[in-house]
């Protein structure tokens, strides 16, 4: 489905809010601006939350894509 | 503590002056979300918010008086977890009663994937959010500061609004 490299892959599974938002925060400043981060979530207000953690930070939602209640993120750090 | 540069991050600055675990949440959830967005984030913890920065976080649930609160068991099956029991407000005065629905819920909370109170706190010290308790609350109830986290500063009143005059965002939770 995606061709994207990815350089780091993160999995909150399971977990809710704050903490996709909390543990995305961390793992993107362990890789270098132009890397790219696979998230999974299975909660459902990650969306959301997910976009706007993005429009704030500016780390940049290369692809978003849902199936089966989970959701897989790609970010890209650009700061 | 003044943000004067313009490119400064937003600013959130909150106040937390309960002490109960359903009122604990909030504060360390909006802390914890606004820093993970890169926010400068303070709160202030108050009357019975305070005790929230004690070493051993010991929040419970209040249930009496307090109709809304679901009451969940969180073992069985899903069907089950579901039910809200409809106990009687006179039944929830019984001595214990607290502790009970206390464990209750905060199995049901673990269940559902959200962090316990006191690692949310451990996450908002580590992403630098700034902690200050109430100086006057701690002689109102003779708290000393070694009952407390070693994250946290102390201050008042003024402390805090002079924080807060330059936030983005205000909430008294």
């Amino acid at each position: 489905m995606t061709t994207l490299k990815v350089d780091s892959e993160l999995d909150c599974s399971g977990m809710l809010c704050p903490l996709p938002v909390v543990k995305t925060s961390q793992a993107i400043k362990t890789i270098e601006v132009g890397q790219v981060l696979k998230m999974i979530s299975t909660d459902p207000g990650a969306p959301p939350d997910m976009e706007a953690w993005s429009r704030q930070t500016g780390h940049e939602i290369l692809e978003s894509t849902e199936e089966d209640g989970v959701y897989i993120f790609h970010f890209q750090r650009t700061t | 503590m003044s943000k004067t540069d313009s490119d400064a991050p937003k600013r959130l600055a909150l106040i937390a002056s309960k002490g109960t675990l359903d009122w604990a949440y909030p504060p360390f959830i909006l802390a914890t979300a606004g820093a993970a967005m890169g926010w400068d984030v303070g709160v202030f913890f108050t009357f019975y918010g305070l005790t929230l920065l004690k070493h051993d976080v010991e929040a419970e649930v209040s249930p009496l008086g307090n109709p809304a609160m679901p009451m969940k068991m969180p073992f069985g099956p899903e069907g089950f977890q579901n039910i809200n029991w409809p106990i009687p407000q006179a039944a929830m005065s019984i001595p214990g009663f607290n502790n009970v629905a206390t464990g209750l819920m905060k199995q049901t909370f673990k269940n559902k994937g959200v962090a316990a109170v006191s690692d949310l706190r451990d996450t908002a010290v580590e992403l630098g959010v700034g902690l200050i308790g109430c100086q006057m609350t701690m002689d109102v109830f003779g708290f000393k500061r070694e009952d407390f986290v070693d994250g946290c500063e102390i201050g008042g009143a003024a402390t805090f609004l002079e924080y807060a005059a330059d936030a983005d965002v205000s909430l008294f939770v």
